[in-house]
């Protein structure tokens, strides 16, 4: 720990909201990254927002390049990044006009001074310096001379300019670090580790991070320090995890637990890719990541290994899924399971690459030819990623179907506290596959069990040979057939084995009272906004409850027994309104939606103000 | 007395599947699945494990006529599905029956790709140079101003050669055959089924309903020496009904030579197989009938290289030698962690 004592009043906290924010080549995400990982190991319950722009380098200092990194954290349980920002982190004129409008009134504002030059303030669009014009005086503005002050630390490693340019993030978190109270360990621990072949730059990082710090202790200009205390969490051990990363690990504990090789067939595509970046870390998990040669290829390459018997995964975003969409019929039609991971993004077409939004949920329902029905499921945050994967091959495995599982951009790079569960915590699924024999009768890979399921016979096994193929089916034998009665009793069969999967989910439950005046429905990652804006009406009185739903096909059996005992249904989407127009067909109720596709995930305020407004007509 | 239960002694008749073959009466594809049937019982592998895995054509009808694993998948990506099976079940005997449009058109990405990824597969390709379940438009491999229904005026596009194809991508096996030439067909299928890598093979097949007589040079009794030219490892290119005459590199361009007057057999190129260089077996794909070149038949180039499906599972095996087993426990609690009483 470090040892040094404050010499400053330290205010307590309950919550706080810190953004970094500078040029795409300033280090943001590492700097909130490293932030968010000590305030978790503090204690805190933690929600974050990495956004960050499409193009890998855009022009230093314009407001296209501007990446950010927002922590919120909390001696509370907190469900979101945070609507408003305490503590804005400017590293040079384009983030700090970009991002202003986030700051709360009297908010601290940290500025690196020496980027607010001529030409900075010219490719933020600046007329006159704002550090001198007076338009930041209700902020409590420190601007420092980021720059020159960490030149000046960093004196003597040896380095360029321009490396001692790049050690200027890790003087922003020493700053940010004291302001907020942090120890300096875990990130001195992660210098050590992602540096240590490279000393001369582990120590120049050390010294920047620390004069960081010191410099926060030491200025007068910055009076006190705050202290955000440990959050009442469940007991339990915890760690940080980002989306893409609890998906993976749901999907290998997946595979361990029902005995399983675990194959991903992937093409790279944001904001989906990272999920086979994790999986090609764990090879020795019996994992085989295919980078195929494109989208079709890996859906289609899982299915091959579905064919063959084991666990197969495709993972992609919006325009993927798009390419996917005559794989994932050929996987209905052959009745095999298979995962299929759309992290959307805001479309239509390439859209919005890194941006989050759910505006694929029809894609998922319906974007194929024929009548083409499966298993729809959404994560509603980064840790639930975790569980949702493996609800998904549950689904998958035990109805012989592919299934899609929906998360969005939001929640992949977002990361909060994961409690870390116990292997006896989890629920294998168990698998079995028709035994060999050899009595001479012909295979049929088409007779079902009481889920419809057909059985999984796996090549290999003497006397289960069989076809099976994207032509019609004649039910139990598989022969191809073009018999109409036939297709109308299996297209009403796929349907009614998709259906039969609500027998096999939870009841859905509501959070508040079990009638009232409103009732939010919300699916996917807007859960934590809509949870918080709820919790914060009822807190005032209002009455509202909150609806989540993970299952989107089937809905749960007790959905519209649920709608029907509100006076008015509000459905929040991050599109133009497809739940709703699921619920308003399904329940014939009057659903009234409220819906953003900015490419930025909901405010709690908003959502209060909306449900208020709804309250009070 | 003791019981001894033999390995059962498979006849071709055990690899058909109970379906009605559906193909039109004429259809060069029964020779193949003909051929194919009395290959399998010769390599040893039982029919459990064996997999047929294809597109969508009249071709790709062939695993619902084989009693063995089979997959009839979509347009073009059979060779995606191969992949993905062969990469977790390395075990597997997988073939891949795919057509000139299915294989060089619509599914052209993935047959490039599983052919330069050397995965353990075995592609056939049936060349007929039409498309023949659409009813009869142009394929990739139909020659220039081809008149079809989808070209009344004559193919306007330069049509793709399956094995300069193959070759382009460094295929490790590539060979050529031809429906009615059945002895050649089932030898090169089987030579095909034991070379370990992706073998690609291309028969020229035809389709008796909308291209009637397409390959009608390279099979016709009274022509077929003189139009095509039997490759064998190490000989001399020799070909012509006395086989009298022989193919001669000029430079870099092949020449065709009659013995005789000066020209002996030593004057000929001699065919090489294995040469780990593949330009001179990509001369070979390059000759053709219509250029005045007897079209060589038989295996172009059969070399070992690294395959696909090994390396993979060897990537698996060498990080669980080095990391161990997978231990979720000690994955889920990696990194930073604390823990709240």
């Amino acid at each position: 720990m470090d040892t040094l004592a404050p010499h400053k009043p330290i205010a307590p906290l309950d919550d706080a909201t810190v953004r970094f924010c500078g040029d795409s080549g300033d280090g943001m995400q590492l700097a909130g990254t490293q932030f968010t990982n000590t305030s978790a190991l503090a204690g805190n319950d933690v929600a974050t927002f990495p956004d960050f722009p499409a193009e890998i380098r855009a022009p230093r200092g314009t407001k296209a390049g501007v990446s950010g990194f927002q922590v919120h954290f909390s001696s509370n349980d907190i469900y979101t990044p945070g609507d408003t920002v305490d503590a804005l982190v400017a590293m040079n004129p384009a983030a700090l006009v970009t991002n202003l409008e986030d700051l709360r009134d009297g908010g601290v504002l940290i500025i690196n001074k020496d980027s607010f030059d001529k030409k900075g303030l010219e490719q933020a669009g600046y007329k006159s310096n704002p550090l001198e014009d007076g338009s930041l005086s209700h902020y409590s503005m420190h601007p420092v001379e980021m720059t020159k002050l960490n030149r000046l630390a960093v004196e003597g490693f040896g380095l360029t300019q321009k490396e001692a340019d790049l050690c200027r993030n890790f003087f922003a978190m020493g700053l940010v670090f004291w302001l907020y109270d942090r120890s300096l360990e875990p990130t001195l621990r992660f210098i050590a580790q992602k540096f240590g072949k490279r000393p001369e730059v582990a120590e120049a990082n050390t010294a920047s991070l620390r004069a960081g710090y010191h410099y926060g202790e030491t200025v007068e200009a910055i009076n006190t320090q705050y202290h955000v205390a440990a959050a009442k969490l469940p007991p339990g051990k915890y760690r940080n995890i980002m989306g893409n990363t609890a998906l993976a690990y749901g999907l290998l504990a997946a595979a361990k637990l029902s005995g399983k090789r675990l194959f991903l067939g992937a093409y790279p595509i944001t904001p989906a890719s990272d999920i086979l970046h994790e999986l090609a870390n764990h090879k020795n998990f019996d994992v085989l990541t295919f980078q195929a040669e494109d989208e079709i290829a890996a859906i289609t390459s899982a299915i091959g290994a579905s064919f063959a018997g084991e666990m197969a995964v495709t993972a992609s975003s919006g325009p993927g899924i798009a390419l996917k969409a005559e794989g994932m019929g050929l996987a209905v039609m052959t009745e095999l399971p298979l995962l299929i991971i759309s992290v959307q993004r805001g479309g239509p077409s390439t859209g919005l690459p890194t941006k989050t939004e759910q505006a694929d949920l029809m894609q998922a329902l319906y974007g194929r030819n024929g009548e083409c029905p499966l298993p729809v499921i959404a994560a509603s945050g980064p840790a639930d990623c975790f569980h949702a994967a493996q609800e998904a091959w549950r689904i998958a495995a035990r109805f012989m179907t592919p299934v899609i599982l929906l998360t969005d951009g939001y929640i992949a790079n977002g990361s909060e506290p994961w409690r870390i569960p116990q292997l006896s915590e989890l629920r294998p699924t168990e698998i079995t596959h028709p035994a060999p024999t050899d009595n001479g009768d012909a295979f049929l890979p088409y007779l079902r069990n009481e889920r419809l399921a057909r059985p999984w016979a796996v090549p290999g096994t003497p006397g289960l040979m069989h076809r099976i193929g994207g032509l019609e089916k004649q039910d139990v034998t598989g022969n191809v057939s073009y018999d109409p009665l036939n297709h109308q009793h299996m297209v009403d069969t796929r349907a009614r084995k998709v259906a039969l999967v609500a027998d096999d989910i939870p009841m859905q439950t509501v959070d508040g009272p079990a009638s009232g005046d409103l009732l939010v429905v919300s699916w996917g990652g807007t859960y934590g906004a809509c949870a918080t804006a709820v919790h914060k009406v009822q807190h005032h009185g209002g009455s509202v409850a909150h609806c989540h739903l993970r299952y989107l096909n089937p809905l749960p059996k007790n959905l519209g027994e649920i709608l029907g005992n509100y006076k008015q249904i509000l459905v929040p989407e991050l599109n133009l309104g497809q739940l709703r127009m699921l619920l308003r067909a399904t329940y014939l109720v009057d659903a009234i939606g409220h819906n953003k596709v900015q490419g930025k995930p909901f405010s709690v305020g908003e959502l209060v103000e909306k449900i208020e407004h709804l309250l009070s007509t | 007395m003791s019981i001894e239960t033999p390995l059962p002694v498979l006849k071709p008749t055990d690899f058909a599947s109970d379906q009605d073959v559906r193909w039109c009466p004429g259809c060069g594809d029964y020779s193949i699945l003909a051929q194919m049937k009395k290959v399998l019982p010769t390599l040893g592998v039982p029919r459990e494990k064996t997999v047929f895995i294809s597109g969508i054509g009249c071709s790709s009808r062939f695993p619902y006529y084989m009693n063995t694993y089979g997959v009839h998948s979509i347009h073009g990506r059979a060779p995606a599905v191969a992949t993905g099976l062969k990469c977790v079940r390395p075990d597997l005997q997988v073939w891949v029956i795919t057509g000139d449009g299915d294989g060089l058109s619509i599914g052209g990405n993935h047959l490039m790709h599983a052919i330069r990824r050397n995965l353990d597969i075995n592609i056939v390709l049936f060349n007929n140079r039409i498309y023949g379940l659409t009813k009869g438009q142009y394929s990739p491999t139909s020659p220039l101003g081809q008149k079809t229904k989808s070209t009344p005026m004559g193919a306007i596009d330069n049509p793709l050669h399956p094995l300069s194809i193959a070759i382009g991508c460094e295929a490790t096996f590539v060979a050529r055959s031809i429906d009615t030439n059945i002895n050649h067909l089932g030898e090169t299928l089987k030579r095909a089924a034991e070379h370990p890598g992706a073998s690609f093979v291309e028969v020229y097949q035809n389709c008796n309903v909308f291209n009637d007589g397409a390959w009608d040079y390279a099979k016709d009794r009274d022509t077929k020496l003189d139009t095509t030219l039997e490759l064998q490892h190490g000989k001399p290119l020799l070909f012509g009904k006395l086989r009298e005459k022989g193919i001669r590199l000029n430079g870099m361009n092949p020449e065709v030579v009659e013995l005789g007057k000066g020209i002996t057999e030593d004057d000929l190129l001699f065919h090489d197989e294995r040469s780990p260089e593949p330009s001179l077996a990509y001369l070979l794909s390059r000759m053709r009938y219509e250029d005045g070149f007897p079209e060589p038949i038989g295996v172009f180039r059969c070399v070992d290289a690294p395959r696909y499906d090994a390396l993979i599972n060897g990537q698996i095996e060498e990080a669980t030698q080095k990391r161990g087993q997978g231990d979720l426990e000690a994955l889920f609690n990696s990194g930073d962690t604390w823990t709240v009483e």
